[in-house]
């Protein structure tokens, strides 16, 4: 592909600007989705879960060991995704003009589907935590899970009506 | 450091029999020990000088070239007032007695000062100060296998890492304590083993083996990963001799500090692919062979 695309010679014809084009433009979906997976994962828990609402805490001693050292794993992913993110963003801003609402809907599908895999993997299947201790937890789970499918979905229309038009031949 | 609790200080106080928790000032009891901490001290304090006089006798030599980045001069002696903080003084003394003075310690000696360390880039400076003969050596010696291996990110993070599992979950840490000698090659190992690490991830100097990209996040993921296992394992099982209070606060410092500073290191991880693939020539239309 890449000696297709420079094989116009220096001379940018249409068929090099819709390539580049193209790869700007999943370029910005990927940093959006990565932006939005890293901030659900390290910031949205840190700053609302632990230090607003408080429903979590440093530690709980029922931890089991495996969920500490998976649990450690999401921490280092998270910030290294959100930091990752960025700099593909700023990649794709010098490189042409950024699709902005297109990263914006790539962001709102990225929290949604961490969130989605949080609510499912981590709470129900690993069990690693939980969103709220000593309460009921369904309606939790659900509100947890409804509104992470609804993300995923508004983000996925946003992609969906900003796909780039499909390349001419 | 405030400490929430003297419980913590109290039990390591009395676990340890005599000589720590006095300076050399006050080096009454114990004239061997007394003296193995002035010892230890009048070392830091030599490196210290050493290492501040080189880098400014690298300057002078190099002062013909093209001008060194003020910025670098800034970190080199900041990370030296950092390691200074965390060996000498006040800091350094509550840090013999309790877990969360300890923990800020070895947070500024095993993360921040090799980071300013290593920024300031030690080694490009030499090679620039140094005759060729002499910088020709040193460029042979840092091409050793050895030096080689120590420097890959997968062995510096294993003996950053596995170094500060050692120390916390083994009787090593109240060993330390106790003795100077080995409380001495503790400091000395968490800064190297930091310094290590950091250049191996992000270092400016020369590197002529250096990992891929792939290989620095995985690692650097990685060891960040240990490090906030440990603090949270910590957290709840203090080492020997560690109070609660003093224990959670110290792992709480060491989750929260590691996590600052981990998250520079990413950003100058990434600022470093970055610059390699600025894209060249004309920006806006296809930049070339990418992908």
């Amino acid at each position: 592909m890449s000696s297709a695309a420079t094989g116009a010679g220096g001379e940018a014809g249409p068929g090099v600007e819709q390539r580049a084009g193209d790869r700007g433009s999943r370029r910005a979906v990927a940093s959006g989705f990565l932006f939005g997976c890293g901030i659900a994962a390290s910031m949205i828990d840190l700053f609302v879960f632990h230090l607003g609402l408080q429903w979590h805490h440093f530690y709980d001693l029922s931890t089991p060991e495996v969920a500490l050292a998976a649990d450690g794993v999401f921490h280092a992913l998270g910030w290294f995704i959100t930091v990752w993110g960025l700099f593909l963003l700023a990649d794709v801003r010098r490189r042409g003009d950024v699709p902005w609402r297109r990263w914006t809907g790539a962001v709102i599908a990225g929290v949604g589907a961490f969130q989605l895999f949080d609510g499912v993997v981590n709470h129900k299947v690993l069990g690693i935590h939980q969103i709220r201790y000593h309460v009921d937890l369904l309606p939790y789970d659900l509100a947890w899970i409804g509104s992470a499918a609804l993300l995923v979905l508004i983000g996925t229309a946003i992609l969906w009506r900003t796909r780039p038009a499909p390349a001419a031949g | 450091m405030a400490d929430p609790a003297g419980a913590g200080r109290r039990m390591i106080a009395a676990r340890m029999d005599h000589g720590h928790g006095t300076g050399p000032a006050a080096g009454g009891c114990g004239g061997a020990d007394a003296l193995g901490w002035f010892l230890a001290d009048a070392a830091v304090v030599l490196l210290l000088a050493g290492a501040a006089l080189g880098y400014a006798l690298g300057l002078w030599a190099s002062r013909g070239r093209s001008p060194w980045p003020v910025r670098r001069v800034l970190c080199w002696y900041a990370g030296l007032g950092c390691v200074g903080a965390a060996l000498l003084g006040p800091l350094a003394r509550a840090a013999r007695e309790g877990f969360a003075a300890h923990m800020s310690a070895h947070l500024l000696l095993g993360m921040i000062a090799p980071l300013l360390l290593v920024l300031a880039a030690p080694v490009t400076l030499a090679l620039r100060a140094l005759p060729v003969r002499a910088a020709r050596s040193l460029t042979r010696l840092l091409r050793r296998r050895a030096v080689r291996v120590i420097t890959h990110p997968v062995v510096a993070a294993v003996l950053s890492a596995g170094g500060l599992w050692v120390l916390y979950t083994t009787a090593l840490y109240p060993l330390m304590h106790a003795s100077p000698l080995v409380h001495a090659l503790v400091h000395a190992h968490v800064l190297l083993a930091g310094s290590l690490l950091t250049a191996a991830l992000v270092g400016p100097d020369p590197d002529p083996h250096r990992a891929s990209m792939v290989v620095r996040s995985a690692v650097l993921v990685a060891f960040i990963a240990a490090h906030s296992v440990l603090a949270k394992w910590l957290y709840a099982h203090p080492p020997d001799g560690v109070g609660r209070a003093d224990g959670e606060a110290g792992a709480q410092l060491m989750y929260y500090g590691g996590d600052a500073v981990d998250v520079v290191l990413i950003v100058l991880l990434f600022s470093g692919w970055y610059a390699t693939t600025r894209p060249r020539g004309r920006v806006r239309s296809g930049s070339g062979a990418g992908a």
